[in-house]
């Protein structure tokens, strides 16, 4: 009845431009579940010395449950799943993926899309535009990219969307006038971005100055699981004293220890899990506790917490 | 053992309504404690309480079913408006035909058959005697809209929530078994704007954090929660649209029939993500006991007691109880003399 996680098989890989991988996910036991355009899945990679959790944009059409498509590109930086995705991942492999779920869904309100991706962020628009075409809603695509470097599937895209598309190549000198798109734009129109950082800033600091209302832009935030340092754990009147991983929460730490903590929704909101912390420093990431209960730093929620000192002493 | 459907019983004029013994042990008690308040109080929706329990299937069929079927199409007869889905939310809807189809028959094969061969499903009820060929997705290949056409084979009312803007919005429902709510007057409203009426729950920032909670509700991780109210005789339609025909039956409460008239009524909730549109579904399958019944477990009876006695005012008003919530409480003290 509820699905945590689902193993897929690696059934394609293709390198669909020098630092971007293409991978194909194809399930192992049951169909997949079918997805809303913008979903994504955080795919757990287990490395050597520790696992990775990356989220992915799903990009292949939303309505197809034989196979999943994501693609990685290879970071530079420290995120170790990339790395990871490139260099050991092999055809045939499994992995393990979780539900695909949305933070990043095209509003089907509005009177017209428009699409701006940077580099790999176009991978959530694949999922809308076949789903965009179904509907026969009003859109366009403007794709920025660094020449071959990270303009996978331009070629693709031009000759399907035809009229809708608008490619810029940074290495040709190419730049997306975005003052202007805001500035031509018809009333109802919705703006979605995603790509690195500097972009989404870019394009939201333009919207403030073009008077677009912050309900039209919309990028994509990824809702990342979010491990910690690790520390240890210690029950006051017991005083037993738990570690916990950088990878798991306090919570599965204590249950590992069969210390029974009430709980329901495992994400920081419902305040069944709420101890007591007589020593130690929190790092608060619920939604249950106030402001000044955080601040008084007396109660913990171990679903979703951490501990910013080495050690948290608490009271069940 | 589960409860099989069983004959037709009515829920209005002459309340033929019983719960079987099997029926009575499987009611879904909604107070874990001694004092109710309300809370954020949402749990997984997994298997719990074993076969035959209230929750151990996705959607829960019992000895109602066909009871609840013939009232639902009694209502939608007089009232199609108690059954609505506005235009963008027809994808959602059939988000939802599949949902409880593909459950339905894998938890229910002795009741529910669904073949698919590609898009062209063939849909077999055998309690309602219905078999439909019909494409996925292509309303038009359905006998009525797909909304209707779904809830007029579940037990329970379904609403589907269009998630926008991080909230969440009222597009589509049928609702024939309301605990007082209107499904017209709630259409379009956003989650703050239909729990409006609710008294100190906002203030509290249950609301709030109840929102944060399901717009991260993830595919294929349904959850639930139980909600609860009073009912006078076993009517399962207690919408504002028929308020004349039930309201004043709050008056023919008596310390001598309390035991048999007053019904608590429990609402078990479940809310699914809907994958292709990324809807929620509320599904809010009402139980109806009476106190009778009730008392029958002793446990149940003293713990009931309990909640009657401190149920805070501004409850017991919203709930609509004032008038004979006294009585209520003086018929279960016998229960709990302890108390
Ligand atoms: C998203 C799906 C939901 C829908 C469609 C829904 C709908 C409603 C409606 C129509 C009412 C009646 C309000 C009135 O008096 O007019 C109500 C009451 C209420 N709702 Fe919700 N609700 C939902 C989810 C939740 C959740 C997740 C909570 C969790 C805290 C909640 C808590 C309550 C409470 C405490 C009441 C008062 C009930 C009583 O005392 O009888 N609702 N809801
Ligand atoms: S389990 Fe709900 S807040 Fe921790």
């Amino acid at each position: 009845m509820s699905g945590d996680q689902i193993t897929v098989v690696v059934s394609a890989i293709e390198q669909v431009a020098p630092s971007i991988r293409e991978f194909t996910l194809t399930s192992k036991d049951a169909t997949l579940y079918p997805f809303s355009p913008g979903s994504h899945v955080v795919v757990e990679m287990q490395g050597e010395s520790k696992t990775y959790k990356n989220a992915y944009s799903l990009m292949s059409d939303p309505w197809d449950t034989d196979a999943y498509k994501i693609a990685v590109r290879l970071q530079d930086s420290s995120r170790g799943g990339s790395i990871y995705m490139h260099e050991q991942v092999e055809v045939g492999d499994e992995l393990k993926i979780t539900p695909p779920a949305n933070m990043f869904a095209p509003e089907w309100g509005a009177k017209k899309h428009v699409l701006i991706a940077g580099g790999v962020g176009i991978t959530p628009f694949m999922s809308y535009l076949p789903e965009l075409m179904r509907r026969d809603a009003d859109f366009e695509l403007h794709y920025l990219y660094r020449g071959n470097n990270t303009g996978a599937y331009k070629a693709e895209l031009a000759q399907e969307l035809g009229a809708r598309y608008f490619g810029y190549d940074s290495v040709q000198g190419e730049k997306c006038d975005i003052a202007t798109l805001f500035a031509e734009r018809l009333l109802g129109t919705h703006f979605y971005i995603c790509g690195p950082e500097s972009l989404i800033e870019g394009v939201k600091s333009l919207a403030d100055e073009c008077g677009v209302p912050a309900s039209a832009i919309h990028y994509e935030e990824f809702a990342a699981p979010q491990p910690g340092m690790p520390f240890e754990v210690e029950i006051k009147s017991t005083g037993v004293v738990v570690p916990v991983g950088a990878e798991e929460s306090m919570l599965e730490a204590l249950e590992a220890a069969e210390i029974e903590v009430p709980n329901l929704c495992r994400g920081g909101v419902c305040g069944q899990c709420v101890c007591q912390v007589e020593e130690g420093e929190i790092e608060h990431r619920d939604h249950f506790l106030s402001g000044a209960e955080k601040a008084a730093g007396t109660a913990v929620m171990p679903c979703v917490s951490r501990a910013k000192s080495k050690r948290l002493v608490i009271e069940i | 053992m589960r409860v099989a459907p069983k004959e037709i019983q009515t829920f209005r004029d002459d309340f033929t309504y019983t719960n079987s013994p099997e029926a009575i042990q499987r009611f879904p008690f909604p107070f874990p404690e001694d004092d109710y308040r309300y809370s954020v109080n949402m749990e997984p929706h997994t298997p719990k309480g074993g076969e035959g329990s209230a929750y151990e299937k996705f959607l829960d069929i019992d000895e109602h079913y066909l009871s609840e079927m013939k009232e639902r199409s009694l209502v939608l007869k007089d009232m199609p408006h108690r059954c609505l889905a506005m235009e963008h939310m027809d994808l959602a809807c059939w988000d939802m035909i599949e949902r409880c189809m593909v459950s339905l028959a894998e938890d229910y094969p002795e009741h529910f058959v669904l073949e698919c061969d590609g898009d062209n499903w063939t849909w077999e009820n055998k309690l309602l005697d219905i078999k439909d060929t019909f494409v996925f997705g292509d309303s038009s290949t359905l006998p009525m809209p797909p909304m209707e056409y779904m809830g007029r084979q579940l037990q329970g009312d379904f609403a589907l929530l269009d998630q926008r803007e991080g909230d969440l919005f009222l597009d589509a429902g049928i609702i024939t078994c309301p605990a007082d709510w209107s499904l017209a007057f709630d259409a379009g409203m956003s989650f703050s704007e239909w729990h409006g009426p609710v008294p100190m729950a906002h203030s509290e920032g249950i609301f709030e954090r109840a929102l944060k909670y399901l717009t991260a509700i993830q595919v294929g991780k349904p959850v639930r929660r139980l909600n609860w109210t009073m009912t006078i005789n076993a009517r399962m339609d207690t919408s504002p649209e028929t308020y004349h025909e039930w309201g004043h039956e709050r008056t023919s409460v008596t310390p001598e029939n309390v035991g048999e008239k007053v019904y608590l009524r429990v609402e078990l909730q479940v809310l699914d993500r809907m994958p292709r549109s990324n809807a929620m579904m509320f599904s809010i399958r009402t139980y109806l006991m009476s106190l009778e019944d009730i008392v029958s477990n002793p446990e149940w009876a003293k713990r009931m007691h309990r909640v009657m006695k401190t149920l805070p005012a501004p409850l017991i008003d919203y709930k609509g109880l004032t008038r004979y919530h006294g009585m209520v409480v003086d018929y279960l003290s016998q229960f709990d003399k302890a108390n």
